[in-house]
């Protein structure tokens, strides 16, 4: 009976399919990043031609000043639409948790532009940025103020590229502090409420203490996924004018498949994932010594 | 949560309506502009004579091949989230009950957390070169394998918070009445974590239909899915607003109707992939 057989093997096949997708897809790609590094590949007749040049890629990687730009430039992009994020987030959940009624239909709307495509959105914010007819130079025009060129702007474009990022992630770190906010001990609002505590003195005292692991869940993840950052800059600014919106994924975009240099953009992809391995590890080592320390203060 | 009254309720409200605003804006935004001529689209018209040319003409005009895009992506999208949810289920089911406290099963996870930090750009490249000496560049499979792989991790971590709440005692109870570990795992385990399935396919779902970065590596014209198609209006040497905005509109109805119909579970879905 094949249920029989099934039942029997079951145990040590259940993991075949998710291992060899992981092997095969994951894993090996990014080992292959090694040899690709080193070598310089060409197409000829539809084929690669690999050959082996370290030293060039390398030069490559060091002379690169575009990306130094594109580093400074995203971790400005990550800090700056975190920031914003996590205060407007805060405060989103903080009034949605508090209105006696519309919570249900105020949170579908507000969750809503986690689920877009990150491409529709950069052709929504650039009907409305657009210097001629956006919305914003309209209202720009009707108060009397000069118009702005929002995203052909060095000074503004990177700005403009961070707002459209706190409009599609700003709804992620409601969404989850809008359930931590739902599952804090009513006892401790209501007590807090009884011994006449301000409605700022709760907040700063009690919710925020108590929302400590969400916000820092919000903070990481947000700032995992700002890092990765790529389909609406794509769309909006193409990392332009100049370099003034080029982030690291659109660079690597670039040096992999419009400059065709895979060899060097193999190498640049191995020092970012060398980079984000050296501060996971960071992370982990600071916030289990973090941990050392607390229980170690709790046991004196 | 104390519910505010009088004054202060109000002052909610307002805070709230002023959020909702800032997210429904630019969607308001691109739809009027969707239903508007080119010639009102760059006179900024505010009153102007509504339309449906620029619908008709992504879908049906021989200068735009939005149909088969859409094609391209409902298959790819749908193939990818039923292939992640049998991989996906079988690993997270096989992780949980035998493999908890073995080694590959941590470095199994870990794997996966650097997998969901790394920009997917740096896989995008080794992955064009293993599809071209494959033989499979510019076709379905090699967008519904890259986008199976990205979803995997996000659909494990699920499906392992759900076999987690099911009670240890049905397990026992089955296991006495001589039941088989594949009979288990298909009548009676997955059966209960149904609403884990849900989620995990809708948000495998989305990801995918949204997917841009893969997409457009690893397509050309015949296999491009619809966010190529819009980045293709928008990225011309003149931008066509008229048609990027209508084939963005048609691009987020399945997150439209997905959210109407599936908000709990997506909300569920997303709270737990990201805080467990």
């Amino acid at each position: 009976m094949i249920s029989e057989f099934a039942n029997r093997t079951f145990k040590h096949w259940s993991l075949w399919p998710c291992l060899g997708f992981l092997l095969a897809l994951s894993v090996y790609p990014v080992l292959q990043l090694i040899p690709m590094a080193l070598s310089t590949i060409e197409f000829a007749d539809g084929r690669s031609v690999w050959s082996f040049t370290p030293r060039r890629n390398l030069d490559l990687l060091l002379g690169d000043e575009v990306l130094r730009d594109a580093v400074v430039n995203t971790l400005f992009f990550v800090g700056l639409s975190v920031a914003i994020e996590m205060v407007l987030g805060f405060f989103a959940a903080l009034f949605v948790a508090c209105m006696p009624r519309g919570r249900t239909i105020a949170c579908t709307v507000l969750i809503l532009p986690i689920l877009l495509p990150g491409v529709a959105i950069g052709s929504m914010w650039k009907l409305m940025y657009n210097y001629n007819f956006g919305l914003f130079n309209q209202v720009a025009g009707v108060l009397g103020i000069e118009p702005i060129n929002w995203l052909g702007d060095t000074q503004w474009a990177l700005l403009s590229v961070v707002i459209v990022d706190v409009w599609h992630w700003t709804p992620f770190v409601f969404l989850i502090l809008y359930a931590a906010i739902e599952s804090l001990p009513q006892e401790v609002l209501e007590a807090a409420r009884i011994d006449g505590a301000s409605a700022w003195q709760t907040i700063r005292l009690i919710i925020l203490p108590l929302l400590g692991p969400a916000l820092a869940v919000a903070a990481v993840f947000r700032a995992i996924t700002a890092f990765k950052a790529f389909d609406q800059v794509y769309l909006l600014t193409s990392g332009g004018p100049g370099t003034s919106t080029e982030l690291l994924s659109l660079h690597l975009n670039r040096v992999f498949f419009e400059q065709n240099q895979i060899g060097y953009g193999s190498m640049l992809s191995l020092a970012i994932i060398a980079v984000i391995s050296a501060s996971i590890l960071v992370a982990r080592w600071t916030s289990a010594h973090l941990e050392r320390g607390d229980r170690a203060g709790a046991g004196r | 949560m104390i519910p505010l009254y009088g004054r202060t309720a109000w002052i909610g409200y307002g805070v709230v309506a002023l959020a909702i605003l800032f997210i429904v804006g630019p969607m308001v935004w691109i739809f009027v502009n969707s239903i508007k001529f080119q010639i009102a689209i760059f006179t900024g018209a505010w009153v102007f004579e509504p339309t449906l040319a620029n619908y008709k003409e992504v879908l049906f005009s021989r200068r735009s091949d939005l149909v088969g895009n859409l094609l391209n992506s409902f298959v790819a999208a749908f193939a990818s989230t039923a292939a992640v949810l049998v991989v996906g289920s079988l690993g997270a089911y096989g992780i949980h009950r035998w493999h908890r406290r073995r080694l590959f099963a941590r470095l199994l996870l870990g794997w996966v957390l650097v997998f969901q930090m790394i920009p997917v750009i740096t896989l995008v490249g080794p992955w064009y070169l293993l599809f071209h000496s494959l033989g499979l560049y510019n076709t379905l499979l090699a967008l519904v394998l890259t986008h199976i792989t990205i979803n995997l991790p996000m659909t494990m971590w699920i499906m392992l918070t759900y076999f987690n709440e099911v009670p240890v005692e049905l397990h026992e109870a089955a296991t006495i009445d001589g039941c088989g570990d594949f009979t288990m795992f298909w009548r009676i385990v997955l059966p209960l974590v149904v609403p884990g399935l849900i989620s995990a396919g809708i948000l495998s779902f989305v990801f995918s239909w949204n997917d841009f970065a893969i997409a457009l590596n690893l397509t050309a014209r015949d296999t491009a899915t619809v966010p190529v198609a819009i980045a293709r209006f928008a990225q011309q040497f003149e931008i066509q607003h008229a048609q990027m905005a209508a084939s963005s509109m048609i691009a987020i109805v399945p997150a439209l109707l997905l959210i109407a119909f599936g908000q709990r579970y997506i909300v569920r879905g997303l709270t737990t992939g990201a805080v467990k």
